[in-house]
């Protein structure tokens, strides 16, 4: 009886699945009549038509290159443009003999090498269907020579592109970055974001700066024909045409007046200057002296250019500003001063001895002030005023590095600020666990008490110097900082930057109130920028600093003249105004420029007086810096 | 052994009806790809390689007895799973913004071509060591096993692979009797979700997927293909052009034309006849391939006989449907035509199965 059953059941169910099999070979003949019917549509219906699309028409898609937005400053001045010029191309899939054509054309318009070179390279990487540029920038004559013989080579064109200028040069160089031509790692990372489509006839690409962090909306919609072409490769007739979509215009927080003032008040020096509106993060300056020449990158730049650039002792192509690390200096000691009194390590009027060097407990090593013999006693107001190491080497020492890590670092330091533009580094805030990672080593008191003064492994930039400044400046609330305003599309409302809080850390008003007083006296006489701060009209806070760029031994003083210029100090100045009601916060170093006080302050002094009252600057009055000489 | 006793211990394995099916492809592939790369012999010669490579590995698995089938279906699966995950890890080699290819030190391979023999195999046993008490769970843990590699594959991307694989498991899954309600319940589950579905993706995700259904939005990517490729069929008519004399495919407006697109050149040069021919040549390998299904022997065998049917059913659709305008373009060769030695030999190791699943039962029932 069960084996009837199981038989039973296996004839049902080879019946189910017959059925089945039955009913996928319905689905196939469906599927088939589908085709079918697809193919007589095409090949009998529609014949006549794609006939004539195949035979009499030979119908090529032409990409049509969007214009690229233009780069403004905050007042509408152009920060990056571009300007129409002939260029010379080549339709390779039209040309039997490329090299032949070359020698033909070469006859006609210079044709370097390294058009050749870059010529060459470009086949290898574009599709077929295009025309590349032989030659850009062609003149007027070489235009009508060209234009009188273009019968003669089939496959050869004259265009008019847009090309790219800076009309800023080098003194925005580092900020606008450049456009370059598209190479491989670009299209490869286009196929990636799947818009390599946009790019078909696109020659250029952002490679730095904001050209590149904008170029989605810098770049446009790319459009594109339907043309008919003859034998030749020209178009005879458009069949359709969707029209490309002009980049927008980028409207960058930056204020260009500013901005040369800012270059111009470096004179000789290098380094980087950074400034914020500390009440919403809007880059107003942003310096990296020396700058370079964008418009040499923009077609590929030669090689001995390129080693000249590269090899040069002044670094012209790092970006300072944004990249370059420094040791933050005596510019920690102001918020070195609001971690104590968070930490009520010290009291605002607690006050030192200062003999004018430090000791570990249990220790001879003496930590030395900048000032021989000391500044006698010494309270919180003061140790700004003054820049007393001291002071910091205690404060330092009984904070201990975990909270001076934890407080720094909710200030920004050793993170990166998130400012729109790529490339960014982090600086560096030590802690006991980053030196165990980075250099399986226990942290030392020693560590600390340097870290106290801003030296040791502390690393900043001058944008985050910045970012913090002006943090200090709005009393503890940051605003991501920014470098466009708005975006303008070429159809539709412009889109307005949000401004974005990035945190409060709440900073007890006491507090906030006596370090910012103590920087406004650091400009005043008797303050280590007194010199730089001689007449002001507004209330100017500040502080200096000094970046050691090599170690001085142990009972050794440094000296100057002794070192070498790429191996003097390096002076830092960071600074906010006015004082009651910031507008502008800034960090300014200047490399291997010795003294905050000397160099870096009265750049700072240019800028804001150029910001607050619109005075174009002249030399500073040579002051007598009366009660202090030097920091640090 | 004389040549004759040879000859039979050779053949006794193979389908003679399937083997003349297979051998007609193979010559309208090598007549074809002449054509598609202008009269050159390179790749004719190179595709010849990969024929006789992809027959001798279909004979090596029609003499593989059923059994041995059942055995590797597990580690074949897990393994295929492994390189599949490995292909996540940095070993995984980026061409074109996708990764699909694995490198293991010798040679780079791409796992998700494994998997199309891999997943039906580990259905089809899955549902044969179940037969016995199949309940909605058993379908259900089959559609996991299905759903992982499937999953694995898009996510690299490669939607037609993706597409194939999923498509040889669903039908495992529908011969293995799953119940209708299921896949109405299911068809209409996925209806109702869509609208929800859609408002949840981002802008750019909805941008892509209307890409896929419109490629006219993208005349300069992958709408190029398309119209090139509708042209070229259209433009051949009811008669052709004539061998060696389509426009598109010589005067190169035609992409693709030795691999994904070679269908757009026999549709230029042989016309709707030609056309009507090679789907009489693919009906009549699928027939057969029908004909071995409804009388294999197990449940296991009846399973991958079917799905393997369906399966190459399938490729060929969705290549013609995109060349001709009526599917997306996804990326799928037209099934034992197109250049390329990987799915000539995924596909014969099919055929190989087919052929032992109907010659060992014979041999079993004499």
């Amino acid at each position: 009886m069960s084996r009837f059953i199981e038989l039973k059941n296996h004839q049902r169910e080879i019946y189910y699945f017959r059925l089945r099999l039955v009913l996928s070979l319905g689905f196939v003949a469906v599927m088939l009549l589908i085709l079918l019917g697809r193919f007589f549509y095409l090949q009998v219906i529609r014949h006549g038509y794609f006939h004539t699309m195949a035979e009499s028409n030979r119908i090529y898609v032409v990409p049509i290159v969007p214009n690229r937005g233009l780069l403004l400053d905050r007042n509408g001045v152009v920060m990056a443009q571009n300007y129409s010029g002939y260029t010379l191309e080549i339709a390779p899939n039209k040309v039997a003999d490329i090299d032949a054509l070359i020698a033909e054309l070469s006859q006609l318009v210079t044709i370097t090498p390294r058009d050749i070179k870059r010529f060459k390279k470009m086949l290898t990487e574009r599709q077929a269907l295009e025309t590349m540029p032989l030659r850009s920038q062609l003149s007027d004559e070489e235009v009508a020579r060209l234009s009188a013989q273009q019968f003669r080579f089939p496959g050869v064109e004259i265009k008019a592109r847009l090309f790219r200028e800076y009309p800023f040069s080098d003194v925005t160089s580092h900020l606008i970055g450049y456009v370059g031509r598209i190479n491989q790692n670009d299209i490869d990372q286009l196929t990636q974001d799947e818009i390599a489509s946009n790019y078909l006839g696109s020659d250029y690409i952002g490679k730095t700066g904001v050209e590149q962090s904008y170029e989605r909306e810098l770049h446009g919609t790319t459009g594109f024909e339907q043309v008919e072409i003859d034998a030749g490769g020209r178009a005879v007739r458009v069949l359709s045409r969707t029209a490309p979509l002009s980049g927008s215009n980028v409207v960058l927080t930056l204020d260009s007046k500013l901005q040369e003032v800012a270059e111009e008040a470096f004179g000789d020096y290098r380094g980087a200057l950074v400034a914020l509106d500390p009440t919403n993060g809007e880059v107003l300056a942003f310096i990296s002296k020396p700058g370079y020449d964008p418009s040499l990158f923009i077609d590929g730049i030669d090689t001995e250019t390129w080693d000249e650039l590269n090899n040069s002792p002044d670094t012209p192509l790092n970006n300072r500003a944004l990249r370059g690390q420094y040791p933050p200096g005596s510019t920690i000691k102001p918020f070195m001063a609001l971690a104590g009194l968070h930490y009520n390590t010290r009291s605002p009027s607690t006050s030192i001895r200062d003999p004018g060097y430090f000791l570990l407990p249990g220790s001879r090593h003496q930590y030395r002030d900048w000032k021989t013999g000391g500044h006698g006693g010494v309270d919180l107001f003061k140790s700004i005023v003054v820049s007393c190491d001291t002071y910091y080497y205690g404060l330092a020492t009984e904070m201990g590095i975990e909270n001076m890590h934890s407080y720094l670092t909710s200030f920004g330091f050793g993170k990166k600020t998130g400012l729109d533009m790529e490339g960014e580094t982090s600086g560096l805030m030590p802690s006991t666990e980053w030196k165990a990672k980075r250099y399986n080593q226990l942290w030392f008191p020693g560590d600390t008490v340097s870290a106290g003064i801003g030296q040791g492994y502390n690393l900043v930039t001058p944008l985050q110097l910045a970012f913090a400044t002006a943090t200090l400046a709005n009393d503890g609330v940051a605003f991501k900082p920014h470098l466009v305003r708005e975006i303008r599309p070429v159809k539709g409302a412009a889109v307005p930057t949000e401004t974005r809080q990035l945190f409060d850390l709440q900073i007890n008003p006491e507090h906030i109130k006596l370090v910012k007083s103590a920087m406004e006296a650091v400009t005043k006489p008797g303050g280590t920028a007194a010199g730089a701060g001689y007449g002001v009209a507004y209330r100017m806070a500040g502080k200096t600093g000094t970046a050691q760029v090599i170690a001085i031994k142990q009972g050794e003083k440094y000296d100057e003249k002794k070192v070498s210029e790429y191996n003097r100090d390096h002076a830092w100045f960071i600074a906010f105004a006015p004082a009651d009601k910031p507008r502008i916060a800034l960090a300014v170093l200047a490399e291997n420029g010795g003294h905050g006080s000397s160099t870096a302050a009265p750049i700072a002094r240019k800028v804001m007086d150029y910001y607050l009252l619109g005075k174009v600057p002249q030399p500073l009055k040579k002051v007598a810096e009366k009660a202090v000489s030097e920091d640090d | 052994m004389n040549a004759r006793q040879l000859k039979q211990r050779l053949m006794l394995h193979l389908d003679p009806v399937l083997l003349a099916g297979l051998g007609g492809f193979m010559l309208v592939s090598l007549v074809l790809l002449y054509s598609a790369s202008d009269g050159s012999w390179v790749r004719v010669l190179a595709q010849l390689g990969n024929i006789v490579v992809a027959f001798a590995a279909m004979w090596l698995v029609a003499n593989m007895p059923l059994h041995w089938l059942m055995r590797i279906a597990v580690p074949m699966y897990v393994l295929g799973m492994i390189l599949l995950l490995g292909v996540m890890t940095p070993l995984g080699v980026n061409s074109h913004g996708a990764t699909r290819w694995l490198n293991i030190g010798v040679a780079t391979i791409q796992p998700s071509e494994l998997m199309k023999i891999a997943v039906p195999l580990m259905m089809a046993w899955y549902f044969e060591k179940n037969e016995a008490s199949l309940k909605l769970r058993n379908y259900f843990i089959a559609a996991v096993l299905l759903v992982l590699p499937v999953g694995l594959i898009a996510k690299q991307p490669d939607l037609g692979t993706a597409i194939l694989i999923a498509a040889s498991g669903f039908y495992v899954l529908f011969l293995a009797g799953l119940s209708w309600r299921v896949m109405i319940g299911g068809a209409v589950a996925g209806l109702a979700s869509a609208p929800f579905l859609w408002s949840a993706l981002h802008d750019y995700q909805r941008h892509r997927i209307l890409m896929l259904l419109d490629p006219s939005q993208d005349a300069l990517g992958k709408g190029y293909h398309t119209i090139q490729g509708m042209i070229a069929v259209g433009s051949g008519g009811v008669l052709g052009k004539g061998y060696l004399n389509g426009t598109q495919t010589h005067l190169d407006f035609l992409p693709e034309r030795t691999t994904d697109f070679i269908f757009a050149v026999w549709s230029e040069e042989f016309g709707l006849i030609g056309n009507l021919l090679l789907l009489g040549l693919y009906v009549f390998v699928i027939g057969r391939g029908f004909i071995i299904t409804a009388n294999a022997s197990t449940y296991f065998t009846r399973l991958m006989a079917g799905s393997i049917t369906l399966t190459f059913f399938t490729y060929a659709f969705v290549n013609m449907g995109m060349v001709s305008g009526i599917l997306p373009v996804v990326g799928v060769p037209l099934p034992l035509i197109s250049y390329g030695g990987t799915s000539m030999l995924t596909l014969m190791l099919g055929f190989g199965m087919l052929m032992s699943i109907h010659t060992h039962k014979k041999l079993v029932k004499s």
